[in-house]
């Protein structure tokens, strides 16, 4: 005999989304590095602001106030509106 | 009969009976001569002599709420204007504009229950006519699918086996509240999804709640949903903590919580359900699961459930609940981030300065010797210990006021590399004196069983605002 459930889940269907094309060079990209507040987090993206501004990308620099919590939305529109790549240095 | 459309009723007058009710019995002959509709709940013969209706799928009862057989109803224009259950002379002869009807019965009596509340049924009948209130995605299982497999397989389980929530039995828990199913409950981390009532319900279900259980979840998913307490952050840290929900008021003995033998053990349906139930809330509904978000190195067995009530009765302290600023009649969950429970081992102390001493001891290891300030504990004496305490006059202020004046700890003992540990505070602090714990870092609780001079600490996570503060809601019915 057929028996109906109800789904327990918050019923989000997620879209399979295409990442970006890679970009053909970095020359000219803004680039935002997001430091989380993990210790030593900075020495990581100072030596990548180093790398990416000799290959001639601008990098702007960003930072969750706790890596505990999601970055907060201001911040997340802050980074989309302003850069073209992002990069998160996830964890110490 | 299709779910959520309720069948008129012919307009005059109506009669709802059944032939084992002996007061449907008695009023049979008077049906033909008022000139009724009749619907019969469970013979199609009954009554003799009168065209009756059989109400066999009970859908007619159940939309009209009949409740008592013999229910006499006068309908005007497709509406219900009045009705009288049982058999009552004047209300009858009122409602049917017959003077005399019945003369030589007698003036009154009672009816029977309808089928269509009998507690066998009617969360049969409400799945099947009142099934649309639910707004949940239905999921069909085929003929073959083990219901508990499926559940499995689709990822919905803490991996226990989960009770499958049907329509019948979600609709039943959800007579646990007062609460609209569509009320939303909270924002759950990590996928910030708005949780209903309803969407509680069904989670609660899976974990083995009864409805009695269903406001104790709901008070506990709004509080570890909160900022302070940073759901996301107690599942994104590689620290093996969960949510740890300790509940206050007389409400606890209500719905047969445990706070005594083995509390914080298993055999309790109650502690071990609504423990479970909001975890499945944050995997299910929030997207909380192990290896995704969940990034624990460890984790704890009580990320499956960890949930148990304080020992009001016979204590010698001012409840937990008290003691955050909640009436002693209120029922009330406070969530705390916090590790699996670990034992305090004294059983020759016989004043409390030797007990303390020990406590402290135990405390003062909590996650690192050399870890300060960082971390808050759930500190769980047990009966025997407190009446150590009671017995010397102290009560929760002085203990707790003695455990953080042996909890002031030298510098030297804290600094990078003393006792041969790397771990620990900068060496400039050296000469300072640093607490153990920050003010109303220990969360005392008295419970677990009247024998055993032991106690237990449930470490916690980061606290402050970057970590996880504990949260104290109340739970409405």
């Amino acid at each position: 005999m057929t028996r109906i459930l109800l789904d327990p889940t918050g019923e989000r269907s997620v879209p399979h989304r295409e990442p970006l094309p890679r970009p053909a060079s970095l020359h000219g990209q803004v680039i935002g590095l997001l430091d989380i507040s993990k210790p030593r987090g900075d020495v990581f993206l100072n030596r990548l602001e180093e790398l990416l501004t000799g290959a001639g990308a601008v990098v702007r620099r960003y930072r969750k106030p706790t890596f505990t919590k999601p970055a907060p939305v201001d911040l997340r529109h802050e980074i989309a509106t302003q850069c073209t790549l992002v990069i998160e240095a996830l964890a110490d | 009969m299709s779910r959520g459309t309720a069948p008129l009723l012919p307009d005059g007058l109506v009669v709802v009976v059944k032939r084992e009710c002996e007061t449907c019995r008695m009023v049979a002959p008077l049906l033909a001569e008022i000139g009724a509709t009749v619907y019969t709940q469970d013979d199609p013969a009954f009554p003799e002599g009168v065209p009756a209706i059989h109400d066999e799928e009970l859908a007619v009862s159940w939309h009209h709420e009949i409740e008592t057989v013999p229910t006499l109803i006068r309908v005007v224009g497709g509406v219900e204007v009045e009705r009288t259950v049982g058999w009552a002379r004047a209300d009858w002869q009122r409602i049917t504009g017959v003077t005399g009807l019945g003369a030589d019965l007698p003036v009154m009596r009672p009816g029977c229950g309808s089928m269509s509340v009998d507690p066998d049924l009617e969360h049969h009948l409400a799945a099947r006519f009142g099934g649309s209130a639910l707004h949940s995605r239905r999921i069909e299982l085929a003929d073959l699918d083990d219901d508990i497999e499926a559940m499995f397989d689709r990822g919905f389980s803490d991996g226990l086996p989960v009770v499958p929530p049907t329509e019948e039995r979600v609709l039943r828990m959800l007579t646990g509240t007062t609460r609209s199913p569509q009320d939303v409950v909270a924002v759950v981390p990590p996928d910030l999804v708005e949780v209903t009532v309803e969407k509680v319900a069904v989670n609660a279900v899976m974990a083995g709640c009864l409805p009695e259980h269903l406001p104790w979840v709901i008070a506990a998913v709004e509080a570890v949903c909160t900022d302070e307490f940073n759901i996301h952050g107690v599942l994104a840290t590689t620290m093996p903590v969960g949510p740890v929900l300790i509940c206050n008021g007389p409400g606890t003995r209500a719905v047969g919580m445990n706070s005594g033998v083995n509390v914080l053990g298993q055999g309790n349906r109650a502690n071990l359900t609504i423990g479970r139930a909001v975890q499945l809330v944050v995997r299910n509904v929030g997207g909380g699961r192990p290896g995704e978000v969940d990034r624990a190195a460890h984790g704890n067995p009580g990320k499956l459930s960890f949930c148990f009530a304080e020992r009001e009765q016979d204590s010698p302290f001012t409840s937990l609940a008290v003691s955050r600023g909640f009436a002693p009649s209120a029922d009330t969950v406070t969530v705390f981030a916090g590790e699996g429970p670990r034992c305090i081992v004294d059983q020759k102390a016989r004043t409390a300065e030797e007990l303390a001493n020990a406590f402290a001891a135990c405390l003062r290891t909590l996650h690192s010797p050399k870890l300060v300030l960082a971390f808050d504990a759930v500190l769980v004496v047990g009966p025997e210990h407190a009446r150590v305490f009671a017995e010397a006059g102290w009560d929760r202020d002085r203990l707790l006021a003695e455990l953080h004046a042996r909890l002031q700890i030298p510098g030297s003992e804290l600094v990078h590399g003393a006792m041969g540990i790397a771990d620990g505070v900068p060496e400039h602090l050296r000469d300072a004196t640093l607490p153990k714990f920050r003010d109303g870092g220990i969360l005392l609780v008295h419970a677990g069983g009247g024998a055993g001079l032991f106690s237990a600490i449930i470490g916690g996570w980061a606290n402050g605002a970057t970590g996880s503060h504990p949260v104290t809601k109340e739970v409405h019915r």
